[in-house]
This record gives C-alpha cells, structure tokens and sequence, in this order.
C-alpha cells in the first residue's frame, strides 16, 4: 500500500536496523546496559560506605579485628585468610566460566558442560562460605558493652589481649526472661537477653583490678599533634594523654587508663552487646554492621542468582539447545555477569577488608 | 562462527599463543596481585602506614591503585571488553567512570565536612 512506508533509505546503513551496533549482539548489549547500570547501584552503596567511614575516620572498626575466623580453625586468629580464600574462589570461578565461554565458541559441548559445572560448584562455595561469615559475625567474638551514647566498650586485660566477658562477669541470680509477644497483653517485646547482664559484667569488672576498656576511638598521629601550636590541638593532646595508655600505636585503638575505664563502665554503660545485627554491633558502630550486611548481602544475592543462571545454561548445553542453536551465545551472556560478579567482589574485598 | 580474541596483555608485552593460554596467564597475573594484596594487608608495613599522599596512606592508594588494575584485566579479558570495538568500550567505561568519579568525590569530601564538624564542634556522638 501507499501508505506504508516500505523504504526509509537506511537500508544497510548503521541505524537502519538488521545489523548490529557496535559489533555486539542484542542480547549482549542488553546484558553490558544491565552491567553498567548494577555497577552504578554498588558504587552508590561502596561510596555510601565510604561517606559513613569519612564521617566517623577516627572510630571506624578495623577490619583485621572483626574477620579474623577460619572455618575448623577455632580460636586460631587469622585475619584475611578466609576472604582471601573466597577472592580465589571467586577468581578461579571465572576462569572455569571464561573458558566455558571460550570452549563454547569452539562448539565443544562437552567441555562447556565440565567448565559451566566447575563454574557453580565455585559460586555454590563462595556463598557458602558468605553465609559462614554472616553466622560469625552475628554471634561474636567476645562480647561488649554498649554505652548511653552508642559508643562501644570493649575488655582488654593489661597486656592488651581481648577479653571475652564470660570470662570476668559475675553471676548474679535473676529471674529475668525475654519477653515475648506471644506472652503479653500488650504487643511488646522485651531486649534480647545475652549470656550476662550488663550488671554482672559491671561487677566482674570492677572486682578484677587488671581489665581496661577500649573504646572506638583510634589514636592519631601524636607526633603531627603534639608539634601543633593550635589551643585546641594542645587541649586534645591534654585530653589523650590524662584517657589513654598506648598513644606510640598510632592508628590503633585507644585504650583507657584503669581509672578512666572504671568510669566509662560505671556512668555510660548501659548494656551488653553479643555479635552484631542492624541496630547494635559489638566490634563498633553499628553503621559498620548495616553497610557489611547490605553490602555482602547484596552481592551474595547477585552471586546466588548467577549460580542459579549458570545453573539452567548448564542444562540447556546439557539438553544440547545451544548445539542445535549454532552457537553457545548465551554461555557467554551468563558469563559477561557472572564475571561482572568477580568484578564488584574485587571491589567490596578492597574497601572492606584491605583499605 | 569466527571469533577473533587479541592475544597480547600488558601492551603487548606479553603475546600468548591461544585464546585458553591468555586465559590462565590473566589468571596468574590476579592471582599474584591478589597475594600481593593479602600480604600487604597482613603485614601492614610500616613505611606504608605513616606515609601519606593526599591525606591517604599509601597503603591504601597500593590497594586501590592494585583494585583497579585487577578490575581493568577482569573487565578486558574475561568480560573480551579487549575483542570489543573501541565505541563499545568507551561507551561503557568512561559512562561508568565518570559517574563513579563523581559521586565518590562528592560523598567522600561531604563525610569528611560532618567529621570535622563532630569534632570541632559540641555534638560528639550521635549514633
């Protein structure tokens, strides 16, 4: 008909459609639009992180000291080990998968299966090894107190070693028990009840002449601040001397005199913190805890859904719909975001547990 | 279907004879930086944490500058960005760079202002 028209004088040139822009297949296009658009939503939350650090650079938890389990290797410090065991894991899954992608342009079916199989197996093992850590870092490690203000107190004995608070706490008889909903009248639930009260810890402490606290603060360089002719610099250098014992570690955390610790337990303790969840965190501000289980838990997510992608690829090579296809496009799809995975957990092992 | 893979890293420096080959090359480049990394992180210099450039240790500029590069081999390598054609390149990684660039800028230097404002002034902790 006249009406329609049948040609727009395009034909054969770039926008005129039936030939691929920039080189790349549709589905592959669509895949690196999704790719960039997800790596704009991680850096918004790896960027939100580190507003959150800027904003508290002087009492942000140190990293080495929050994951330093290794699974079987109970009570053996070993800071990094793990992580690093999963950035290979992780590494080494996207081999598996990039040679799976490279065998699948040779159509060679059955090595595709084998690399896309080694491929899971990876990705099933780094998010195993994701929900171990959460489990850790949800129950704890030794145990602190939280102040009025939200600060977080931790025991140390007099050669600077953590203390677990089971260790010194006294027993106090209570009958105290968690409230529930489903107990009461009224629709409220009681605080989460932890291995000793705040009150046991309290007297424990006080009753043992050698524990001293820490707080989050880390100290400064005392060389830059004591050279300072600033008053309020000469204040602070005042302030840190009469609080703390161990200002020559720099960057370290600072920790109370007896005196000053027997204070801050007595007038801001208010209760004991076990493990770490979205509002109370034992290894410092709870801001660390929200960013770690968001963060993690996002990327965890992404790394399930790509096992699961592998996973129904992985059968349709098996079924043979790619071999039938003519090419094993989708393979290399599935790869393009299983590798963007590695990519982004390149980037959250850096700002989490190196930087 | 031919698939044409450019087989030479670090500006050519390093020409591998197969597609599979380059694989495990890139592969060993990641993992002695990653070493790298975990060594640093474990051993914590001291030369590296007292030095600073820009108000950052040089420990840490080590590990983002080392993030990055590992970033550049993942993308070029095993995403094949090196096999795309150079509009495909720069259409995804400068869009994303910029925009990076950007909001790292301005929330890092707005996190810095609250600190010095906790600090300088009466409220000491919030939350």
């Amino acid at each position: 008909m006249d009406a329609t028209v049948a040609q727009t004088g395009t034909e054969g040139k770039t926008w005129g459609g039936g030939n691929r822009p920039l080189n790349a297949s549709y589905g592959k296009m669509m895949m690196w639009f999704f790719i960039v658009s997800d790596a704009l939503t991680f850096s918004g939350f790896l960027a939100s992180y580190g507003f959150s650090r800027f904003k508290f650079i002087d009492s942000w938890p140190i990293a080495d000291e929050v994951f330093t389990h290794v699974p079987f290797l109970h009570g053996v410090p070993a800071p990094m080990y793990y992580v690093a065991f999963m950035t290979f894991i992780l590494i080494f899954s996207s081999v598996t998968m990039v040679l799976a992608v490279d065998a699948g342009h040779r159509m060679q079916k059955n090595k595709v299966i084998i690399y896309l199989f080694l491929t899971v197996i990876g990705g099933l093992i780094f998010v195993g090894s994701q929900a171990w850590e959460w489990a850790t870092f949800i129950k704890g490690d030794y145990g602190a107190v939280e102040t009025n203000g939200g600060k977080i107190l931790q025991f140390l004995d007099k050669d600077g070693k953590r203390v677990a608070i089971g260790e010194f706490a006294t027993t106090i008889p209570t009958t105290a028990e968690t409230h529930t909903e489903g107990n009461g009248i009224w629709y409220m639930e009681g605080g989460t009840k932890t291995s000793h009260t705040y009150e046991e810890v309290k007297a424990g402490f006080l009753a043992n002449e050698n524990l001293l606290i820490r707080d989050q603060e880390l100290i400064p360089n005392m060389e830059v601040l004591r050279a300072s002719e600033d008053l309020a610099d000469k204040q602070e250098v005042a302030r840190l001397e009469r609080s703390y014992i161990n200002l020559d570690e720099t960057g370290e955390k600072a920790i109370y005199n007896r005196e000053m610790s027997v204070s801050k337990l007595v007038n801001d303790g208010k209760l004991v913190v076990e493990g770490a969840n979205l509002k109370h965190n034992e290894y410092g501000t709870p801001l660390f805890a929200d960013f770690f289980f968001f963060i993690t838990g996002f990327h965890g997510f992404h790394v399930f859904s790509g096992v699961i992608f592998n996973l129904i690829i992985f059968f349709n090579v098996v079924i043979g719909t790619y071999e039938r296809r003519g090419h094993y496009e989708m393979v290399e799809k599935v790869g393009l975001y299983w590798h963007f995975v590695d990519l982004v957990w390149v980037f959250v092992f850096t700002f989490f547990y190196l930087v | 279907m031919a698939h044409e893979h450019k087989l030479e890293i670090f500006r050519g420096l390093l020409k591998f004879k197969s597609n599979v080959t380059k694989i495990w090359g890139v592969f060993t480049v990641l993992s002695i930086v990653t070493v790298v990394e975990v060594a640093l992180g474990i051993i914590k210099p001291d030369f590296l944490t007292v030095n600073r450039f820009m108000a950052m240790k040089l420990l840490n500029w080590i590990f983002i500058i080392l993030t990055l590069f590992k970033a550049y081999y993942i993308t070029w390598d095993f995403m094949h960005m090196r096999d795309e054609v150079k509009a495909m390149r720069r259409a995804v990684v400068w869009t994303a760079v910029f925009l990076i660039c950007y909001l790292v800028l301005i929330l890092l230097i707005e996190g810095d202002y609250i600190y010095e404002v906790y600090k300088n002034n009466y409220i000491k902790f919030t939350f």
